[in-house]
């Protein structure tokens, strides 16, 4: 595109077009707020607001905090998702390092297998997965929300990607300086891929923080459930369903993410550009 | 820049002034990359001490040498020997070495002082000594007060040291390149190897720095292999060159030998600026036949052997009158110290180029008839292939 601005109703369309698309993108969340700050009757009412007319959100964020142990939940998921991104830090960057940056034979038959691993969505493969784990016996524990996903070829695609661009000599040095492989790959290799560690962990975050499908299968246990099986636990418990209390739950469950976010968001935008480190 | 030199005292940076070693000797080293031979049986004796510069085109392999002594690249055949020692398979934190890179390679997320430490970080303190709480450990605070002082030694020494906060992006070039010195310094290695590492400074800065890393070769007294592939920086350095060729060692020489004396034509076209002229000659009775001047020099070929004869601009002269050669001035060149006139000779098949003083400026102009004359004892004579032809009794050098 040249550096010529448009006409000033081209440009104005194109802003319409936009915010209607940013309209699209965040009414469900605005409902979502608004009815979990609304009381039962205006949810259900005939007439609909924007905005609550009543304030029911007390009644329905303590209805969702004690109701079902929500906190729990919420603990769980950080324990879950802080694991399988730990995991998945500890097997990737070395993997990805060694795709990058070591010469060894099969190299290229390695990156291949990986490459077809990203086209394989993790349902085709999730009802083998649930019957080694029966076969294990690990089934309803936190190992079987954990292990499925400690090898992320996402992950292992990204870094190496990033990785490609760091200088070989600084390797050589690192090398000459003293440094084993491992060595290079913690303390040279890990620190120089930040911006790409915090973009990955935000998609392994989000993607795992928000997974209602595995747990589903993988444990039955209540005391083991993740935020998203906790608020549907909610909605089927008691008589009907009870939007404000669910819509709270959903609130508080989404709140970390958008938090973890904000504050990462220079790193994540920087992560995606790769803009990290020049050559 | 400032054009203040060096002055490294020996004791500032706790370093000995006696050699400490560093002979490096190379046997038959050969590198193929597949199907692609990069090296061919290089054999090179580099001396304790001695600057030497390995100065070849890009591609010729001489970067994959110098790997090859530093142990980052396994030679496909030969031996590489440091102080008689073989050390063949060892790693290179294990040879005693020390490298310098082109991209000066400084780890971006630490200091100039971190960056600094790391080699005797990694030398004097184990695996666990290095974790991050391992200062509470004994005797941990003494080496790394030890390390401490160390890098500030070497930093004094290059005038780092109020750069020792910084991180590298925050860095010029020539810092940079200064801090990949003193990291290199820092654990008083036996041999430099050094890959064209002022080749991303600009062209003031790479003056200034050649003759720092000069005086700092004479003030260490180790062992420096300069890897370039700028002949300035090669002749201007070294205490002897040696010159890679398509992979293979054609000459290693001091840098005026390798001027005036070139084994071998392709080393006489790579070194000088501009290049060397070279002609199509015939023996004849008494001396060669060029382009029909007949040039009394001694040769000991039989009378009609086709060969090739090189020679300097500056062996030239150009002159309105008689000379040797006759032809028209095509293209000039003021360099204000010197003028080259670029001479089409009648009959030769590219210009003849000759240096000249400057004053001819005002007498000669474009398409003017040029006379060219010669010193027959700067001939250099080439076989066809490129050999150089050193006649019995012809002295070889002269001036």
């Amino acid at each position: 595109m040249t550096g010529r601005r448009p006409a000033p109703t081209l440009r104005l369309l194109r802003h319409l077009l936009l915010l209607a698309g940013a309209v699209v993108m965040l009414a469900p969340f605005f409902l979502m707020v608004a009815t979990s700050f609304k009381p039962k009757e205006e949810i259900f009412s005939a007439e609909f607001h924007l905005l609550p007319q009543r304030w029911g959100g007390t009644e329905n964020y303590v209805t969702a905090l004690t109701q079902v142990p929500l906190v729990h939940f919420l603990l769980n998921g950080a324990i879950v998702t802080a694991a399988i991104f730990l995991l998945q830090v500890l097997v990737n960057v070395p993997a990805a390092y060694a795709l990058a940056k070591l010469r060894f034979r099969g190299k290229a038959t390695l990156f291949g297998a990986v490459l077809l691993c990203l086209m394989i969505p993790y349902q085709a493969i999730a009802l083998p997965i649930y019957i080694l784990f029966y076969q294990l016996g690990l089934l309803n524990t936190y190992a079987s929300l954990v292990l499925p996903f400690t090898i992320s070829v996402f992950g292992i695609f990204l870094m190496r990607q990033f990785f490609l661009g760091v200088p070989d000599d600084l390797i050589d040095a690192a090398r000459v300086d003293g440094m084993s492989e491992y060595g290079i790959v913690w303390s040279v290799m890990a620190p120089t891929a930040v911006p790409a560690l915090v973009a990955f962990g935000i998609f392994s975050v989000v993607a795992h923080w928000n997974d209602y499908f595995w747990p589903l299968i993988a444990v039955g246990d209540q005391s083991l459930y993740t935020p998203p099986l906790g608020i549907a636990f909610l909605k089927l418990n008691g008589e009907g369903t009870a939007y404000g209390p669910l819509m709270a739950a959903a609130t508080i469950v989404i709140a970390p993410l958008v938090l973890a976010f904000l504050v990462a968001q220079r790193r994540f935008v920087e992560g995606i550009t790769f803009s990290g480190l020049k050559g | 820049m400032a054009a203040a030199m060096l002055v490294v005292s020996p004791h500032a940076a706790g370093m000995e002034r006696a050699a400490r070693g560093g002979a490096i000797t190379l046997a038959g080293i050969a590198k193929q990359f597949g199907a692609t031979s990069v090296l061919r049986g290089i054999d090179l004796d580099i001396r304790a001490g001695e600057f030497i510069t390995i100065l070849g085109p890009s591609g010729c392999g001489k970067s994959t040498l110098l790997r090859i002594i530093a142990g980052l690249e396994t030679q496909s055949a030969g031996h590489v020997a440091i102080d008689g020692l073989a050390v063949d398979g060892r790693a290179p934190d294990r040879r005693d070495i020390a490298m310098v890179f082109q991209s000066y390679a400084l780890y971006p997320h630490l200091t100039v002082a971190e960056n600094i430490a790391v080699p005797l970080r990694m030398r004097r303190l184990t695996r666990l000594q290095r974790l991050p709480g391992a200062r509470v450990l004994p005797g941990v605070a003494r080496i790394r007060a030890s390390i401490a002082e160390a890098v500030q030694a070497v930093a004094a020494t290059l005038r780092l040291e109020s750069l020792l906060l910084r991180k590298p992006a925050q860095l010029s070039g020539g810092q940079k390149q200064r801090v990949a010195l003193a990291r290199a310094m820092v654990r008083q290695p036996k041999a430099f190897l050094m890959d064209e590492p002022l080749s991303n400074l600009d062209a003031e800065l790479r003056v200034h720095m050649r003759a720092e890393i000069a005086q700092l070769h004479r003030e260490l007294g180790a062992t420096f292999v300069y890897v370039t592939h700028d002949q300035v920086e090669a002749m201007t350095m070294s205490d002897r060159v040696a010159v890679i060729l398509g992979g293979a060692l054609r000459q290693i020489a001091t840098p005026s030998v390798l001027y005036r004396d070139p084994d071998d034509l392709a080393v006489a076209q790579f070194v000088g600026t501009p290049r060397i002229n070279i002609l199509p000659a015939l023996a004849v009775a008494r001396g060669v036949d060029v382009l029909g001047a007949s040039i009394s020099v001694p040769t000991g070929l039989p009378i009609g052997t086709k060969l090739q004869v090189g020679i300097r601009p500056e062996r030239l002269t150009a002159r309105s009158g008689e000379g040797a050669f006759a032809g028209r001035l095509a293209y000039r060149e003021n360099l204000g110290s010197d003028l080259f006139l670029h001479v089409a000779l009648d009959g030769a098949p590219g210009p003849l180029i000759v240096r000249s003083d400057p004053s001819l400026l005002d007498t000669v102009s474009l398409g003017d008839r040029v006379h060219v004359d010669l010193s027959a004892e700067h001939l250099l004579l080439f076989d066809l292939e490129g050999k150089r032809i050193r006649p019995a009794g012809s002295g070889g050098v002269h001036g």
